[in-house]
């Protein structure tokens, strides 16, 4: 970024020039239709119901963390609880209004966990690290109380489940796999989109330069503590949503249950992993966090099926997926995306060495 | 390739690519009925996983190895480690939902009750029957509304009608119940609330007080719910708690002098592994046992001679034959074969898929002259299910820890199913209204 700022000053004359010049992205354009057309075509109702809707809800849970704790540096420990409330929020909508279309209520439960997340950046005005993981935490179960304890939140049901409401779009029924799986990849590039354009504006910047030094941030001007709770309400939105995808897309069902301590973990290393304060790195770490497992136990009855005691071979899966962490977190401490990264510049040089 | 959403491209094809490289063999279909296992032999509930899928392993090997499979058609399964989250079952429905190598699916155990409410609709969907003995949505007993889903033997509502029962036998009868002090200590979940309405209803009928005491996961510090419950001096104490929080119960109460042989536990709260660890202060305890522990039943002589001694046991530490979890695995997989049993009778000596077996679960009739001819005399009550009735029995025995093993107390208790089935009826209305269901119409399906 700071490049382009310098050819700029250098020969102002041309700068509009080479401000408009855009190559077309052709891999993203070859992305998009593989997602959109080819998959939905080709995909059976395990790929869809099972790998890819729960791989990009987990990865627009995962860049809703990371504008958060990638981008902003206020590390959250209670990612979990904004999808919650998200999804609670989202089911009571399409509950309690009626004729409210399902885009409607899928925003609506994204800006009210947005705005139970400003609440819970308040302190971040405060309290700082450590300290303020612990009042993350705090929400986390204070969330998951409020929606355990009082029936209103779930509709009296007597297991204090929620199950999905009918899923339509403009008339449309979703409720087939494909069609879950076309409304939650809309909500994930929709999303994807607005983000990457949002660290790149001169909000996104404002929050790497807190994350960096927020004493050197508030010296240059930027107010400090509303930019952090601004990224604690973005991020809940995008966690909100995802949360409620999760429910009604994925699972069809969620209970406060569904949305414990253990989920935040998931989501934190997920941009662990994947890479902080990266946007495909969300991508890269959901992939790693919820498909390996399920690899892992595929090769793992493809290779050893029958011959092997089923209980060692789960525990083998285990030790293999924790040794796996291990090895990438010491290999680059940056992320798997940097991983990828640094093969990609690798094979652009090949066979030539940096 | 600066662009973060070519970085993306490429971290979604690694994904994807190494998912492809999973072998996809096609066989040409066998004489073989297919059972997919979404087990938990890791994680935090794996100390009652082992044994319960080893019970319904060692069965069905019994099956296929001793009696030829069901008419011939032999069992085949393949396991998923889903380490009881509910993601992760679903996975593993949506993975063998369509059979293994030409074998179809014909049920599929949830085995936890949340995976049962996540997969309640996909199972209706996909015409798959989800079985989930003791355990389930309560309301889906009722088939009307539910016709893929069946919560066997005995329901939530109908194990706080057996504890209540079991109370009014040792008090002598119905009428002693007015104005007793029953307290229900519950875990506080969507399991622990569920007996909430029933014992509300059975409170009203009878006339007892009906005090209900949370306790919050995991529950590993209760002294301040059992001060509570010393304070109320109950006449009975209904403990439904899970895990950890039912050894810690039973240890606290007796801390607060409450005698042992005034609680009675739920169902879940009723095998070894929560009673061994409160040492002493669990002697005298009692539970429900749809599930009763032991192994001197027929069907554990027979399993003894031919699976167990031969060393074809899936059990590591033959120790746990006939513990109550191990015997939960043995019921479950019985239940099934009589109901593939039962659905070969119209389907004719072959594999069925979802829909013929659920054919066979509302018409499966296990008397008391199958129940001694299958072993499970004891072990299991007389089952009749229906389309409107996917729970059948409705019954269960009552358990006592004598401090070394679970002994038998009582014959099957039969829970009041009349009084709690409009409740069910109420919810699963409500649920057909909510999702836009039209009811079976169960007496046109004779």
């Amino acid at each position: 970024m700071t490049t382009t700022t310098a050819r700029l000053t250098a020969s102002f004359d041309d700068a509009p020039l080479t401000l408009v010049r855009r190559r077309w992205p052709l891999g993203l354009a070859l992305l998009l239709l593989v997602a959109f057309v080819a998959l939905p075509l080709l995909g059976d109702d395990y790929w869809l119901n099972a790998i890819l809707i729960p791989f990009l809800v987990l990865s627009l849970a995962g860049l809703g963390l990371n504008l958060l704790t990638g981008y902003t540096g206020q590390t959250s420990v209670g990612a979990a609880g904004f999808m919650a409330v998200g999804a609670f929020a989202t089911y009571g909508l399409l509950l309690r209004v009626p004729g409210i279309p399902l885009p409607l209520a899928l925003v609506g439960g994204g800006l009210i966990a947005a705005f139970l997340g400003m609440l819970f950046g308040i302190p971040s005005a405060r309290i700082k690290g450590f300290y303020l993981m612990v009042t993350t935490l705090a929400a986390q179960f204070f969330i998951e109380w409020v929606f355990a304890k009082f029936p209103w939140f779930y509709n009296y049901a007597s297991s204090g489940t929620i199950s999905a409401p009918r899923l339509e779009l403009f008339g449309y029924s979703l409720a087939s796999p494909v069609g879950r799986y076309l409304l939650t990849l809309s909500c994930v590039v929709l999303l994807t989109w607005v983000a990457v354009n949002l660290v790149r504006s001169q909000t996104g910047r404002n929050w790497m330069a807190i994350r960096d030094m927020d004493t050197a941030a508030a010296v240059i001007g930027i107010p400090v503590d509303r930019y952090k709770r601004l990224a604690f309400a973005v991020s809940s939105f995008y966690l909100g949503i995802a949360g409620a995808l999760w429910a009604f897309a994925y699972l069809g069902t969620a209970s406060a249950g569904s949305f414990d301590i253990n989920r935040s973990f998931q989501i934190l290393f997920i941009i662990i992993i994947g890479g902080m304060g990266s946007i495909a790195g969300n991508f890269v770490g959901a992939a790693f966090i919820s498909l390996m497992p399920i690899f892992l136990n595929h090769a793992g009855q493809w290779l050893f099926g029958g011959n092997v005691d089923a209980g060692q071979l789960q525990n083998l899966q285990k030790i293999l997926f924790g040794t796996l962490i291990i090895v990438f977190l010491i290999k680059e401490p940056e992320g798997l995306v940097r991983l990828v990264g640094n093969l990609r510049d690798r094979l652009r040089t090949w066979p030539l060495r940096f | 390739m600066r662009n973060p959403f070519q970085r993306t491209l490429i971290g979604a094809l690694f994904a994807l690519g190494l998912q492809s490289l999973l072998p996809t063999v096609a066989q040409a279909a066998s004489n073989e009925q297919f059972v997919p296992m979404a087990t938990y032999r890791v994680g935090a509930y794996a100390s009652s996983g082992i044994p319960w899928w080893a019970g319904e392993i060692d069965y069905f090997r019994y099956i296929n190895e001793v009696e030829g499979g069901i008419n011939g058609v032999k069992l085949v399964w393949q396991e998923c480690e889903t380490e009881w989250s509910v993601d992760r079952i679903v996975e593993c429905y949506e993975r063998y939902k369509g059979g293994l190598n030409g074998a179809p699916t014909a049920f599929f155990f949830t085995h936890s009750t949340p995976g049962s409410y996540a997969l309640m609709e996909k199972g209706a969907a996909d015409r798959i029957p989800l079985i989930d003995g003791a355990g389930g949505r309560t309301e889906s007993t009722d088939g009307s509304v539910f016709p893929y889903a069946f919560p066997l033997l005995l329901n939530y509502y109908g194990q706080a009608s057996v504890g209540i029962n079991y109370i009014a036998q040792r008090e002598g009868g119905f009428d002693k119940l007015k104005g007793k002090k029953i307290v229900t200590v519950y875990h506080d979940s969507a399991y622990g609330r569920e007996t909430q309405a029933p014992m509300a209803l059975l409170a009203q009928k009878y006339g007892f007080e009906n005090i209900q005491i949370p306790v919050a996961d995991p529950g590993n510090e209760q002294s301040a719910q059992w001060r509570q419950v010393r304070q109320i001096k109950p006449d009975w104490v209904f403990l439904r708690t899970w895990g950890v929080s039912t050894p810690v119960g039973i240890k606290t109460a007796a801390r607060f002098g409450i005698a042992v042989d005034r609680i009675i536990g739920d169902v879940w709260a009723g095998s070894e592994a929560d009673v061994i660890p409160a040492g002493t202060a669990a002697k005298g305890y009692q539970a429900l046992a749809p599930f009763p522990g032991g192994a001197e039943f027929e069907i554990h002589k027979r399993l003894k001679q031919y699976i167990l001694d031969t060393g074809k046991s899936d059990l590591k530490d033959p120790a746990y034959f006939g513990k109550v979890y191990y015997n939960v695995g043995l019921i479950n997989a019985a239940i099934a074969v009589e109901a593939l049993r039962t659905a070969q009778t119209k389907f004719g000596h072959r594999p069925l898929n979802g829909e013929e077996a659920r054919w066979g679960f509302e018409h499966l009739n296990i008397d008391a002259a199958r129940l001694k001819a299958s072993g499970f005399e004891g072990l299991l009550p007389p089952l009749k299910l229906s389309c409107a009735d996917h729970e059948g029995g409705g019954a269960a025995r009552v358990q006592q820890w004598d401090g070394e093993k679970w002994q038998l107390v009582t014959g099957w208790l039969q829970a009041d199913r009349d009084t709690l089935r409009p409740l069910i009826e109420a919810k699963s209305a409500a649920y057909a209204k909510e999702k836009g269901i039209t009811p079976r119409d169960c007496a046109a399906e004779q």
